[in-house]
């Protein structure tokens, strides 16, 4: 089951929800997917047990095949691509790694090299013996994607994955959320909150996740948040209060379920909640799935 | 354009652009302060994906203008005879029962080039708008970036220019710009062709963390930078090290902010803290923007 905690509005909790749902359950899987700025580890402690580093793939050219026609530069859709006379440019920053170049090069003159773009680091948190994967951006590189996609494919089929998503709405984590079975929301009580909770939500919408929302430091009983979500026919999946010693924690790095050990119990019953309502919805995936592409054919036709 | 505005450029136009790597950190909020305190000021709100600056500001909308971020792949279903080419082919996955998903398709065009029965076709699409709006204060440009959609960074470099555009034909001095979190595509987009950086960060594990990634990227610009510790007061062993920090890297910390509930408070009543003059949080707001702007 892949569970992404994901938000519109960047620091309104993610990681902390993240890493205490994957602290209340025995056999969870993190998998820290906010690449360009990952802060799961500062939390979690685990021990690295391994650490790679992970490549995309971009155009390389043999000069003496080039024949400098300009097909490849005509094809690429990035401008990655210059041909001058008697010489190629290729802008890494620019590829998106499609391929095209490569294939169509009438010559035959264009080979794909891996390009390093970050890492991902596994381990173990103990005493909860629970799976690490985290990846990182590297410095300057530009997107985020192909490392994210890396990362999510570490998830374990039979365990609890939990995925902390960057924030935005923009592909990067459309590409987080993408796929997984459920998404939590994580927003704040605050006009800044509120509206991209709405552009989150929007995004979910279009992807066809299921989601949830959890509002975390919550200061009075009503707060606009709970308005929207309750005119919007939205789950409340679950209230976090503001609390100085839970901002003080966090500052040190110390998990929430760490301060309150009570709180696992309500994370865990929360991760049960989200593994029925998938069950439920599980019975008519196949369905939905068709459902989606015949609807897709429709609008296509039209 | 009117050619009268061209003369009167002003070409000494500086870009200070507020970042912070880790997202809530307080970028928004510097930004509206500073954009107050400013009086007659052009800004550019940078943070397509949840560009927030608007809810604070409450500009009126003049100017709105459809963004084209690239093109997506569509599958004629009629021409096609499911040889399953452009499934093969794809990187992104983004086929699916000769259905294109629009929000994996990354417009390559790979499918295009590669059916044999010409059944493909790319079209250009909308992937967002950019507005130029006004408020009592200056003028705003913002964007709104349609949902899942990728090419942000190129959005983010037509918000630039449309504020660049009338920050020059204003004779404005400087231009600020409230970047996006991270360290990715949007952020450099951000980044480039600025003067100077302010790097707005609080005193967390989380964010002195992102804190180094960001000034790492900074230099990598050359950038000269700044850093403001928001909430310094939620761990004073935190801002010692990030004190530290900026004492190693001879960084100027320009002011450290305190925990301030008006800051919320003024945010639910659509305003700006330093609307709120006598707050521990807008002194603080004020005084860092005098020791940057100022002086400069």
């Amino acid at each position: 089951m892949d569970i992404v905690i994901a938000s519109g509005k960047g620091g309104t909790g993610k990681t902390t929800v993240a890493t205490s749902m994957a602290l209340s359950v025995p056999n969870s899987v993190y998998l820290d997917c906010d690449v360009e700025e990952p802060n799961g580890h500062l939390f979690l402690q685990p021990d690295i047990e391994k650490k790679e580093t992970v490549y995309r793939s971009v155009p390389e050219v043999n000069c003496q095949l080039c024949t400098y026609c300009g097909e490849c530069a005509r094809l690429c859709e990035y401008n990655a691509l210059v041909v001058l006379k008697s010489q190629i440019l290729v802008f890494k920053k620019m590829c998106h790694s499609c391929g095209v170049c490569s294939y169509f090069c009438p010559e035959k003159a264009i080979y794909e090299i891996d390009e390093p773009i970050g890492s991902c680091r596994q381990g173990v948190v103990k005493p909860e013996y629970i799976e690490f994967v985290g990846g990182s951006l590297a410095i300057g590189e530009m997107s985020a994607v192909p490392l994210i996609a890396h990362v999510k494919g570490h998830s374990k089929r039979h365990k609890v994955n939990i995925i902390d998503a960057p924030p935005g709405t923009a592909c990067a984590m459309v590409e987080a959320v993408r796929d997984a079975d459920y998404c939590l929301l994580v927003t704040e009580p605050t006009p800044f909150g509120l509206h991209d909770l709405k552009l989150a939500v929007n995004v979910l919408g279009i992807i066809g996740v299921p989601f949830g929302v959890v509002i975390n430091k919550v200061k009075d009983e009503i707060n606009l948040i709970r308005d929207y979500c309750n005119s919007n026919e939205i789950e409340i999946c679950m209230e976090i209060p503001f609390d100085r010693r839970l901002a003080e924690a966090y500052s040190k790095g110390i998990p929430t379920v760490k301060i309150y050990p009570q709180m696992r119990e309500r994370f865990r019953d929360l991760i049960i909640k989200i593994e029925k309502s998938i069950n439920t919805i599980s019975y008519t995936a196949g369905d939905v799935s068709q459902k989606k592409v015949r609807e897709s054919k429709e609008i296509i036709r039209d | 354009m009117n050619t009268d505005n061209t003369i009167l450029m002003n070409t000494d136009l500086k870009h200070v652009v507020i970042v912070s790597g880790k997202g809530g950190t307080g970028k928004t909020t510097l930004a509206a302060g500073f954009t107050k305190l400013a009086e007659n000021v052009v800004v550019a709100d940078c943070d397509v994906d949840a560009a927030d600056l608007h809810l604070v500001l409450q500009p009126e909308l003049t100017q709105s203008y459809p963004y084209q971020g690239g093109k997506k792949a569509v599958i004629d279903l009629a021409a096609c005879t499911e040889c399953s080419l452009c499934i093969d082919h794809c990187r992104f996955e983004a086929i699916h029962y000769f259905v294109v998903d629009s929000l994996a398709c990354e417009g390559c065009g790979f499918c295009y080039h590669i059916c044999p029965e010409n059944a493909v076709r790319m079209e250009e699409v909308t992937s967002g708008y950019y507005h130029e709006n006004v408020f009592s204060g200056g003028e705003l440009v913002d964007a709104v970036l349609e949902p899942g959609e990728g090419n942000s960074g190129k959005l983010v470099v037509e918000v630039k220019k449309r504020a660049k555009i009338i920050a020059e034909q204003k004779m404005h001095n400087w231009l600020l710009i409230d970047g996006p979190p991270g360290i990715g595509c949007p952020v450099n987009a951000s980044l480039a062709g600025v003067d100077a950086a302010i790097v707005i960060t609080e005193p967390t594990v989380s964010g002195l963390h992102d804190l180094e990634r960001i000034v790492q990227l900074l230099q990598r610009f050359r950038m000269p930078a700044k850093i403001v510790i928001n909430k310094y007061d939620i761990n004073p062993q935190m801002t010692a090290r990030i004190h530290q920090y900026a004492l190693e890297r001879n960084m100027e910390i320009a002011g450290t902010i305190p925990f301030d509930e008006n800051v919320d408070q003024a945010l639910l009543n659509g305003k700006s803290i330093v609307e709120y003059p006598d707050s521990p949080a807008a002194k603080e707001i004020s005084k860092i923007w005098q020791k940057v702007f100022q002086t400069n």
